[in-house]
């Protein structure tokens, strides 16, 4: 909300009038809770350029098109200066730029030779000067500016402009206001204006620098000079009393179309709102300085003077007043005659009651509008106006009147019509005011402070508020009708705490409550330590998107029903490349590592513990389950027992034992013959290995790219905390290697898996130390060399145990896999 | 010649020969030649017998010290031949010590992590536990029950991805708080680190996937200035010793009083710079009173109870630790910029 400096303070005693202050009042409003986003002096980068009257023209001898000017700027003697603009004459008053003149966008200006003349500064126009004709009636948009052409300046006399020469050409425009534009809060619908803000910067200064300030809320006193009255020519019914709890109106005759004076103009423009007519300008400077939004209508538009306030039919068509054909429906709100709709409520009017420059007579409104109707109708139609912005927020039924009063006043003040007799008002029900409880006492303990019952009084009545404290230790507080935001005694403490100064709570660290043990739990003491075991064999932990395109299930070579492609999909993505939840972490891994490898970086290793989503099977009546992966993806490292032996490193850091891998031929993105199911304590705990080279052509990745993906929860159920110790052997072990030719499809793993069988509790390790394919064996076949330990814990074995238990192991493989042992 | 001269001959041809030797096998020749089976000393001795009953002691004495000598002669020069051969092997061995050493470079937690591992230490040294919640979630959980329903405009503050009508992908951890304090008694000290997400477009400074840390704390008697106490413990530690901190009044629907927190300016110190903007103060967090209705709604009595929640962005305090101008190297995976840290 941009606030004017002077229009501000011009409530209150509140003195700024220096740059320093007008700094030190934007503080203190950012510090009792009225961020300050901005402060902007109007036409501060325009420097150096004056009134000036131009005293003579001449052709320039070398040109057909520029002049010869003789200017008089104040000073001794006149200034010569070359200017193309045809609209210069004898006797003009003009901006103009010194020598050394700041202009629009830091345009310099400079003593200069044009064609052969000297030239010392330049005339303006409104745009070189950074403002805009349309705010000055009488400017125009190209050539210069020439002041006494000027609405404001056409009935002053030749002797009085002549005392405007050499003075700031942004001072007499009267375009030189300080603008400071306030963040304000949802809450505060009262600071969308100029008074409630004057309110704020009054008790602020009050409070906060205790240099004194006081608010002082105009009251409107309309003469209704119109001896006729408004039910002679409206009449309102509201059908929904709902959405409309209060709707006010006066009507305005014999108007006379007109621009606005210039210090209404001037305080619109540094608002940010542009001047259009009298009519129009005074429902917005009303809705700037009361925060009411309000409407005038022509009163020719309205069908047999009807106005009926109601929900919009749905299909209802409106054109607005931007020319655009609005589709409304039932949910929104309309203000219509018998014959159809006049405005959307709320939001904007429609083209066809739009006020003209023939307009005899007009129907003001001043009403309360549901916030939330407003809000959603504003949002279908796609159109968020300052009106519709402040309805969202909640308004006030009293200071409705009020503004209804003020817009009258302006009318009469202004000599823009008259004003009939009386005041249309439909009022749902009287608002009775609401006494919230709370105490001195329960407002210091809870903030932390010591104010004084009196100061918290003498706070409260600044805010308009009622209190009636009973002692320190009861009582209650009646908030004005437009603080709809204080409803409980937190929000009374907040107000206090705010003219009191947040940073004059003391600090302290819950030296009253109750001790808690901090620490992570079991879950995340894993998950620590993955990352960490993960970062110290060389992966980088990335952290990554978890939407991603629906594509990419067609990338992974998904078959149509496979369950992954049933994600959950975002309703209003920011594009089809972000609008579902991943199901795989599959795509993250190789997008990320194809950004690695398009910028050529030679090897890469990554990892990552995040959230895949499923949804199950009461879906959307059940939220869709967060599964958590631990992903690791790699190329240029090494092959696949290289990754594998990463995952082994990782899960042997969890004290994990049961670690077995599956062969997996038929997971459509990986590489059939170099993939692997990892069971983690007899579960699937996931997949890994690499991928299909259809996906490494796909995503432009390097064949050797390697991905896994496990689940943590699998991974934590298995993970030991505390290893037991077993004590370190006392007697030796006897080593046995062991060679066995077999079918080339049996996974060593089985192989393994059955010596640990047979050999028992006897067998201490099994290591496979030549895998062998070739010549020397049968087509068809493989041959696999293990070296065996055998250990006892009480006594020396003997080969006759050891021989034992070979022969049981040879059995085991000769009649599960056929195997031999190798001659 | 006497046995004596023929025995100190001996002594001095071996002597010789001792130092004269280079090598170890040599060493061993001679030991062979002079003190073996077949030796000469041995030849000599085998001589004893011829010499009378007065000079047999004499001559065996004499035969024993020169054997001694030859022994010590022997061990000595032993020794120093295979000192000596130590010094060739290590002089072999040498290696140029100065050039690099091998390893598999080590990787590195994600800076966003890193920051978000160091608050949870911080917190957890002051009592807090690590709560989760999901990130598909309730419009319940995330705006209903922090009062912000239906139709509430600061809902528009925070452009929500939405599901269905009633589900959302969070904006805000505060919905964390809900089901904590929905499924624990107080007294509570949570935090909760998480992604939340908004319909941001990326650039520079934004991304519609960030991470916050939500605090959160409810007992009896807690207070504003509790909750002050403990901002500045964080800021402390996050940012240095000297940092001060300022509290501004805000809105939030789900704390009351609220607060936005600045901090003095980690470049400047707080006199103004560019990375402050010349205002001294950074903004990094959101704070307030929990509000007594959402204490309520929770099932926890705020007559009896008060508490306070924050909720701190990470991304900002990562970008300003590391040096990181840019957002978007956060989530792109290079493993060039990730090594980094």
């Amino acid at each position: 909300m941009k606030a004017p400096v002077k229009w501000l303070l011009s409530y209150t005693d509140v003195v700024a009038d220096s740059k320093e202050a007008i700094h030190e009042l934007a503080s203190e409003m950012t510090l009792s809770g009225t961020k300050v986003e901005s402060v902007d002096a109007q036409g501060a980068e325009i420097e150096k350029v004056v009134v000036g009257r131009c005293e003579a023209v001449r052709p320039h001898e070398n040109s057909d098109h520029l002049q010869i000017c003789q200017i008089d700027v104040g000073g001794e003697g006149l200034l010569q200066i070359v200017t193309g603009a045809q609209n210069i004459r004898e006797g003009a008053y003009i901006p103009v730029a010194l020598d050394g003149a700041k202009l629009v966008g830091g345009h310099t200006i400079k003593n200069g030779k044009l064609r052969g003349v000297d030239s010392f500064g330049m005339m303006c126009s409104f745009e070189e000067i950074g403002l805009d004709y349309r705010d000055y009636p009488g400017g125009i948009e190209d050539g210069l500016m020439i002041i006494q052409d000027l609405e404001d300046f056409r009935d002053k006399s030749e002797w009085e402009l002549r005392t405007l020469i050499g003075k700031d050409i942004m001072t007499v425009l009267g375009a030189d206001e300080t603008v400071i534009d306030f963040e304000v809060t949802s809450n505060r619908a009262d600071c969308f204006s100029i008074l409630g803000l004057a309110r704020e910067a009054a008790v602020t200064m009050k409070h906060l620098t205790k240099k004194g300030g006081t608010f002082t809320c105009p009251t409107p006193v309309v003469k209704e000079e119109d001896p006729a009255s408004v039910s002679d020519f409206l009449k309102v019914r509201v059908e929904a009393p709902d959405l409309c709890p209060r709707y006010m109106a006066r009507v305005v005759r014999n108007v006379k179309i007109a621009p606005s004076p210039k210090w209404m103009r001037d305080r619109l423009q540094a608002s940010g709102v542009r001047s259009i007519n009298n009519i129009v300008d005074i429902t917005n400077y009303v809705m700037l300085e009361y925060g009411q939004p309000m409407h005038a209508f022509d009163i020719r538009t309205i069908h047999n003077g009807e106005i009926i306030v109601r929900r919009a039919q749905d299909g209802e068509k409106l054109v607005t007043l931007d020319e655009v054909e609005r589709t409304l429906d039932s949910s929104m709100l309309v203000i219509a005659d018998p014959e159809g709709g006049n405005a959307v409520a709320g939001v904007m009017g429609g083209l066809n009651s739009e006020i003209r420059e023939d307009t005899p007579a007009i129907v003001f409104e001043s009403a309360i509008f549901d916030g939330v109707t407003v809000r959603r109708g504003a949002k279908k139609i796609g159109l968020r106006t300052e009106s519709s912005s402040r309805f969202e927020k909640g308004l006030d039924v009293v200071t409705c009147a009020k503004a209804l009063e003020r817009a009258a006043e302006l009318v009469e003040e202004l000599g823009a019509g008259t004003v009939c007799k009386g005041v249309i008002d439909c009022l749902a029900g009287e608002k009775t005011p609401r006494k919230v409880e709370c105490n001195v006492d329960a407002i210091n303990q809870f903030i932390g402070i010591h104010a004084s019952k009196e100061e918290m009084e003498a706070i409260l009545i600044d805010l308009e508020c009622e209190p009636h404290f009973t002692g320190t230790d009861g009582g209650y507080v009646i908030p004005p009708s437009f603080r709809d935001d204080l409803i409980c005694d937190a929000d009374i403490a907040e107000e206090i705490a705010r003219f009191v100064g947040y940073n004059k709570i003391e600090s302290s660290l819950l030296s009253g409550c109750s001790s808690t043990l901090g620490k992570r739990n079991r879950n995340q003491q894993l998950s620590d330590k993955v990352r960490n075991v993960l970062t110290g064999l060389g992966y980088n932990e990335m952290v990554s998107f978890s939407f991603q395109s629906p594509s990419v299930f067609d990338k992974l070579g998904l078959a149509a029903d496979d369950v992954l492609r049933d994600a959950v999909v975002i309703s209003n993505p920011l594009g089809e490349d972000f609008s579902v939840m991943r199901t795989s972490m599959l795509p993250t891994a190789l997008d990320s590592l194809a950004v690695n490898y398009a910028r050529r970086v030679p090897q890469a290793a990554l990892f990552e513990i995040s959230y895949v989503y499923h949804k199950t099977e009461k879906y959307p009546e059940e939220l869709p389950i967060h599964k958590e992966l631990v992903t690791l993806c790699q190329y240029g490292m090494g092959g696949f027992f290289e990754f594998k032996g990463d995952i082994e490193a990782l899960l042997a850091s969890l004290h994990i034992t049961g670690f077995t891998t599956e062969p997996c031929t038929d997971l459509v993105p990986m590489h059939p013959g170099r993939c692997a199911i990892a069971m983690v304590g007899g579960k699937q705990a996931g997949f890994f290995g690499q991928i299909h080279p259809r996906l490494a052509k796909t995503w432009d990745v390097p064949e050797d790219t390697f991905v896994a993906c496990l689940e943590t929860s699998v991974l934590y159920e298995a993970a030991v905390d505390i290893p037991k110790n077993k004590d370190v052997p006392k007697f030796p072990a006897v080593t046995r290697d062991l060679a066995i030719v077999l079918d080339k499809s049996v996974p060593a793993g089985h192989v393994e898996q059955m010596i640990r069988e047979r050999g028992g509790k006897m067998l201490e390790s099994c290591v496979l130390f030549d895998c062998y394919e070739g010549a020397q064996v049968e087509a068809g076949k493989k041959s696999l060399a293990y070296s065996l330990a055998f250990r006892a814990p009480d006594r020396t074995l003997t080969d006759e145990d050891v021989s034992k238990s070979m022969k049981k192991i040879l059995n085991g493989l000769e009649f599960k896999f056929s195997a031999t042992l190798r001659e | 010649m006497g046995m004596k001269e023929m025995l100190e001959d001996i002594r001095c041809k071996f002597e010789e020969k001792v130092s004269e030797s280079q090598e170890l096998s040599q060493l061993e020749e001679l030991r062979v030649a002079f003190l073996g089976k077949k030796g000469e000393l041995t030849g000599v001795l085998r001589g004893m017998g011829q010499l009378s009953a007065e000079e047999r002691p004499v001559v065996g004495q004499m035969a024993n010290e020169v054997r001694a000598f030859m022994e010590g002669k022997l061990a000595a020069r032993k020794e120093e031949l295979a000192a000596k051969a130590l010094d060739e092997k290590l002089a072999k061995e040498a290696l140029d010590v100065t050039m690099p050493g091998k390893t598999r470079a080590k990787g590195s937690l994600h800076p966003i992590n890193q920051i978000s591992d160091e608050m949870k230490d911080l917190f957890i040294g002051m009592g807090y536990e690590i709560a989760d919640g999901p990130e598909i979630e309730y419009d319940y959980y995330n705006f209903e029950a922090l009062n912000l329903p239906e139709g509430h405009p600061a809902r528009d503050t925070q452009d929500t991805f939405y599901i269905t009508e009633k589900m959302l992908l969070r904006t805000q951890t505060s919905s964390v708080q809900i089901h904590v304090m929905e499924n624990k008694k107080p007294p509570i000290r949570i935090i909760c680190p998480g992604k939340v997400y908004r319909a941001d477009n990326m650039d520079a400074t934004h991304s519609p996937i960030f991470h916050q840390i939500e605090g959160l704390v409810v007992d009896k008697g807690v207070t504003m200035g509790d909750l002050k106490g403990t901002l500045e413990v964080y800021a402390r530690h996050m940012f240095g010793p000297e940092t001060k901190i300022r509290l501004r009044p805000h809105h939030f629907p789900f704390t009351e009083p609220s607060a936005e927190v600045d901090v003095s300016c980690w470049a400047c110190g707080g006199k103004g710079c560019r990375v402050c903007k010349g205002e001294g103060w950074i903004e990094v967090l959101g704070c307030g009173m929990v509000h007594p209705d959402v204490l309520k709604r929770c099932g926890i009595d705020p007559k009896e109870y008060s508490g306070f929640a924050f909720g701190i962005g990470i991304e900002r305090t990562a970008m300003a630790r590391f040096g990181v101008t840019d957002l978007r190297q956060f989530f792109e995976g290079d493993a060039r910029f990730l090594s980094q840290f």
